[in-house]
C-alpha cells in the first residue's frame, strides 16, 4: 500500500490486517510505552484545514512509533496565496520528509497530490469525500466491543451527504459485512440515497430497535444552512439521539460520535456520558490506528519483521 | 488576346468537396480569385494553367471555412490566458475562419466601446475573421440592459452573459424584446445559478461518491424550459449554448416542433466525455455545463445526427495553471477547445454515428446562418474561406501543438484520425502546407 487516500479503494484484506496490527499494538501503548518502527523518519501533517483532534492523533500516532512530526498549517485556498496546491505540496517535498498526511477542504485533493509527488499521501479527512482512518479507527471500536463487524447492524445518524465519515465508514463496514443504514433528514442525505448501497429511513425510531451500533455524526453549525434545515432545535426534536429514543435500542448497543460532539444537538449529554457510549475509546483506537496505517506505509518490512517477532497477528 | 493569369489564384484540385450549403458533395475543383471562390467545377474541368499556385486535394475533404460561434479570447483584460492573436492563431490550425467572442472580458464587453476595440485588435492582430458578441447586462451582472445597439453598430453578431446566465426572467424577456430591433439572436448559458449552488459536477451517485457537490441536470433543464417559454412569449430568436441533458433535449425538440425560433449548439467536449472522467478530480474535466452521464452523451449525440442540435461550438476557455492546477472546488471551469474540435467531432462521422454532411453544415452553414453572416459556404462569388481536412490522417496531441496561450485541455495525449491539411481566409493560405 503505497497511499491511503479512500477506503472505497481499500480491500477486506487491507482492512483486516490494518485492524490487527493496531489490535498488536494496543497493549504496548497502553502501558505507556512506543515501538520504533518510525525512527529516522520525518512525517509532514500537511493541514488545508483546522483540525486540532485529527493532527494531534497523527502527532501522537508518529511520537508512538518515534519518528519526527512536523505540522505545516497551510492557508486554505491556495489561489488566495497565489500558489497552486502541488506547488505548495512541492516545495514541501523538496524538503525530504518521508510521508504527507493532509487534510483538506476540497474533496480530491489528496488524490491530486498523490499523483504529483513521490512520497506517500495519507488522507486525513478531504471534502466530503473521506476520511479513510477515522473509519478504519471506527470499525477497530466496534469490533473491539461487539467482538466481530460480520453481521452486525450499525446506523449511521446526521448529515449523511455533506459527511466523510459516513462514506468511509460505509465502505470499510460493508466490506467486513455489517449491514448499513443510514438516518437523517431528507435534505441531508444524498437525493438518492440507495446510491449509498445501504438501506436508509428519514425516521430515527424507525432503525433503532434493530442497531447494535447508532454513530451520530456532528451537525456542522458552522456549514449550517437555513435551506437544509430550518434550525438546530428542529434538528434536536426530530433526529436528536435522546434518552427515550437511545430506550429503543437493545440492551448490548453501543453509541459511537467521531467528535467533537454539539451537547443537545445530536445525542443528549446523558446518552454521550451513559454506559453505551464509547466515544472515548474511539479517541484512543485513533492512534492506534493512525500508528498502523503510518507504519504500514512508511515501514512495511519493519512492520512485518515486528510482527513476526512478537509471534501473533490476530 | 490571352488573359493574364492573376497573381492572387489558387486551383484547389481533386478533393472530396462538402458543401451543404448548396447541397455539393463530391469531387471537384475550386479556383479562387482575388480572395473570391470564382469556380466549383467537376474535376479536370478548370484546367491547371488558370491559377498561379495549385493545391493538389487528392485523398482530402474540402469544406466551407470552419465557423465558431462559441470562443473566449480573454482580450482584453485577461491576457494571461489567451490573447485575441494568440487564440486566432489556434483557430486556424483547428480549421476555423471564423469566431465569434464571448463578452466575459475585463472590462465586460458591454458596451460600443469594448467592442470597437476587440474589432480593431482583431483588425490588427487576428489570424482569421472576429466577430464580437456583446453582453445582455450590464457587467454580466443580469440587472440592467447593456447598450445593446451601440455594440451592434460596431460588430457584435449576438448578445450573450454566457457563464453569468440571466436569472431574472423579467430581465430577459426585456433583453429578448429588444434585440428583436437589431436582428440579432440572445445566446443562453441555461443554468439555473440558485440551483447550481456551489456544484462543482453533474449531481448523481458518483458525485455523491466522489463527494463532490452535484450540479444537478434539472439546473439545466429548468433554464432550457424558461428560454423557451420567453421565446413563446416574445418570439425572439435563442440560441441555447452548450446544450448537455437528455430532457434539456427534449425541451427543445418540443419547442422546435412549436416552430419557435429555438436553436442550440452541442460542444465537442459534451459529445465527447462523461462524468467518469472526473474520477481522478483532474480540473482539466470541471466545466459548466458538468460533462454528464453516458446517457445524456448518446442523446446529445443523437440531436447532432438528426439535426435537432444544429451547430457544434468549442466554448475554447483558455485558463492558467493558477486557475487550474489548484483544488477541484477552486478549479476554473472549461477547457481549450479549438485544435481538438475537428477531429473530435470527426470521429462521430467515422464511427457512423453523424453523416459527413450534417457534420459540416454544423460548423459552417448552421452558425453561419444564425449569426447571419456570409460566410460558411463554397458558393461562387463568396470569399474564399476553406478548410481542407485529411480525414485518415492519425496524430497524437501533445503540448507542441497547442497554439492557445494555455494548456488546459483534457485531450493532451489522445490519438485522432483527421488532421487539418489547410486553412485559407479570403483566399490566403493562413495555416498549413504550402504556408510560407
Amino acid at each position: 500500500m503505497k497511499n491511503l487516500i479512500s477506503a472505497a479503494h481499500l480491500s477486506a484484506d487491507e482492512i483486516r490486517f490494518l485492524l490487527a496490527t493496531a489490535r498488536a499494538f494496543a497493549p504496548i501503548i497502553k502501558e505507556g510505552g512506543s515501538i520504533p518502527l518510525l525512527k529516522g523518519q520525518t512525517i509532514v501533517n500537511l493541514f488545508f484545514e483546522n483540525s486540532t483532534r485529527t493532527r494531534t492523533s497523527f502527532e501522537l500516532a508518529i511520537r508512538k512509533l518515534e519518528g519526527g512530526t512536523l505540522n505545516f498549517a497551510a492557508v486554505a485556498s491556495s489561489i488566495q496565496k497565489g500558489e497552486t496546491l502541488i506547488d505548495t505540496a512541492k516545495n514541501i517535498e523538496a524538503m525530504r520528509p518521508h510521508c504527507l498526511v493532509v487534510r483538506h477542504s476540497s474533496a480530491g485533493s489528496p488524490a491530486v497530490l498523490a499523483h504529483s509527488v513521490k512520497i506517500p499521501i495519507i488522507n486525513a479527512g478531504d471534502g466530503f469525500h473521506e476520511h479513510p482512518t477515522q473509519g478504519l479507527l471506527d470499525a477497530f471500536t466496534i469490533e473491539e466491543k461487539l467482538g466481530t463487524l460480520e453481521g452486525k447492524r450499525i446506523v449511521i445518524l446526521g448529515d449523511i451527504a455533506h459527511s466523510r465519515v459516513a462514506r468511509s465508514n460505509i465502505h470499510i463496514l460493508k466490506k467486513m459485512g455489517a449491514s448499513v443504514a443510514v438516518c437523517g433528514p431528507p435534505t441531508l442525505l444524498p437525493p438518492h440515497p440507495e446510491v449509498l448501497g445501504v438501506d436508509y429511513a428519514y425516521r430515527l425510531e424507525d432503525l433503532l430497535p434493530t442497531a447494535d451500533v447508532v454513530m451520530a455524526l456532528r451537525i456542522q453549525m458552522e456549514r449550517q444552512n437555513r435551506m437544509q434545515i430550518p434550525s438546530v432545535a428542529e434538528y434536536a426534536r426530530v433526529w436528536g439521539l435522546n434518552r427515550e429514543r437511545a430506550q429503543l435500542l437493545k440492551k448490548n448497543a453501543i453509541i459511537l460520535h467521531p467528535g467533537p460532539i454539539n451537547r443537545g444537538v445530536e445525542i443528549d449529554p446523558d446518552v454521550a456520558d451513559g454506559p453505551r457510549s464509547v466515544i472515548l475509546d474511539q479517541v484512543f483506537n485513533g492512534v492506534l490506528i493512525r500508528m498502523a496505517v503510518l507504519s504500514h506505509i512508511c515501514n512495511p518490512v519493519g512492520l512485518a519483521h515486528w510482527i513476526e517477532k512478537i509471534g501473533h497477528h490476530a | 488576346m490571352p488573359k493574364l493569369l492573376h497573381a492572387d489564384s489558387i486551383l484547389i484540385q481533386g478533393g472530396h468537396i462538402i458543401d451543404p450549403s448548396q447541397n455539393y458533395f463530391g469531387l471537384g475543383d475550386l479556383l479562387i480569385e482575388d480572395g473570391k471562390i470564382i469556380g466549383l467545377e467537376a474535376p479536370g474541368q478548370i484546367p491547371a494553367s488558370r491559377a498561379r499556385q495549385v493545391i493538389s486535394a487528392h485523398e482530402a475533404w474540402v469544406l466551407p471555412g470552419l465557423l465558431d460561434i462559441h470562443v473566449h479570447l480573454r482580450e482584453p483584460g485577461l491576457e494571461y490566458k489567451e490573447t485575441i492573436e494568440s487564440g486566432t492563431r489556434a483557430a486556424v490550425a483547428g480549421g476555423f475562419t471564423t469566431v465569434a467572442c464571448m463578452a466575459n472580458t475585463q472590462p465586460v464587453n458591454d458596451n460600443s466601446y469594448v467592442t470597437a476595440f476587440i474589432r480593431e485588435k482583431a483588425k490588427a492582430t487576428a489570424a482569421c475573421r472576429v466577430f464580437p458578441i456583446g453582453a445582455v447586462s450590464k457587467g454580466l451582472k443580469g440587472e440592467e440592459l447593456a447598450e445593446i445597439g451601440g455594440m451592434v453598430a460596431e460588430g457584435a453578431k449576438a448578445i450573450s452573459d454566457d457563464g453569468m446566465p440571466v436569472m431574472n426572467s423579467y430581465l430577459m424577456r426585456k433583453a429578448m424584446d429588444y434585440a428583436k430591433a437589431f436582428g440579432i439572436p440572445i445566446i443562453s448559458h441555461a443554468e439555473d445559478w440558485n440551483l447550481v449552488g456551489q456544484g462543482v459536477m453533474n449531481e448523481s451517485a458518483l458525485s455523491n461518491e466522489l463527494g463532490l457537490r452535484g450540479n444537478p441536470a434539472a439546473a439545466e433543464e429548468i433554464m432550457v424550459a424558461r428560454e423557451i417559454a420567453l421565446c413563446r412569449l416574445t418570439r425572439a430568436p435563442i440560441h441555447i449554448a452548450h446544450i448537455s441533458t437528455e430532457v434539456a433535449l427534449e425541451h427543445l425538440r418540443r419547442a422546435k416542433e412549436a416552430g419557435l425560433p429555438v436553436t442550440a449548439e452541442a460542444s465537442p467536449h459534451h459529445l465527447t466525455l462523461t462524468e467518469e472522467n472526473l474520477r481522478e478530480y483532474q480540473t482539466n474535466f470541471k466545466m459548466a455545463p458538468p460533462l454528464r452521464s453516458e446517457r445524456d452523451v448518446e442523446a446529445l449525440q443523437k440531436a447532432v445526427a438528426e439535426g435537432l442540435v444544429g451547430i457544434i461550438a468549442t466554448d475554447h476557455a483558455p485558463h492558467g495553471l493558477v486557475d487550474k492546477a489548484v483544488e477541484f472546488d477552486q478549479a476554473a471551469n472549461g477547457i481549450i477547445g479549438l485544435q481538438t474540435a475537428v477531429p473530435l467531432t470527426l470521429s462521430l462521422v467515422h464511427r457512423g454515428i453523424l453523416s459527413p454532411l450534417r457534420w459540416v453544415e454544423s460548423l459552417t452553414s448552421n452558425p453561419a446562418r444564425l449569426l447571419k453572416l456570409p460566410y460558411g459556404t463554397l458558393r461562387v462569388g463568396s470569399d474564399a474561406d476553406v478548410t481542407l481536412i485529411r480525414p485518415n490522417q492519425e496524430w497524437t496531441l501533445t503540448e507542441d501543438h497547442l497554439l492557445s496561450k494555455s494548456r488546459n485541455s483534457p485531450f493532451l495525449g489522445w490519438k485522432f484520425k483527421g488532421a487539418i491539411m489547410n486553412t485559407l481566409i479570403g483566399g490566403k493560405i493562413v495555416y498549413g502546407e504550402g504556408l510560407n
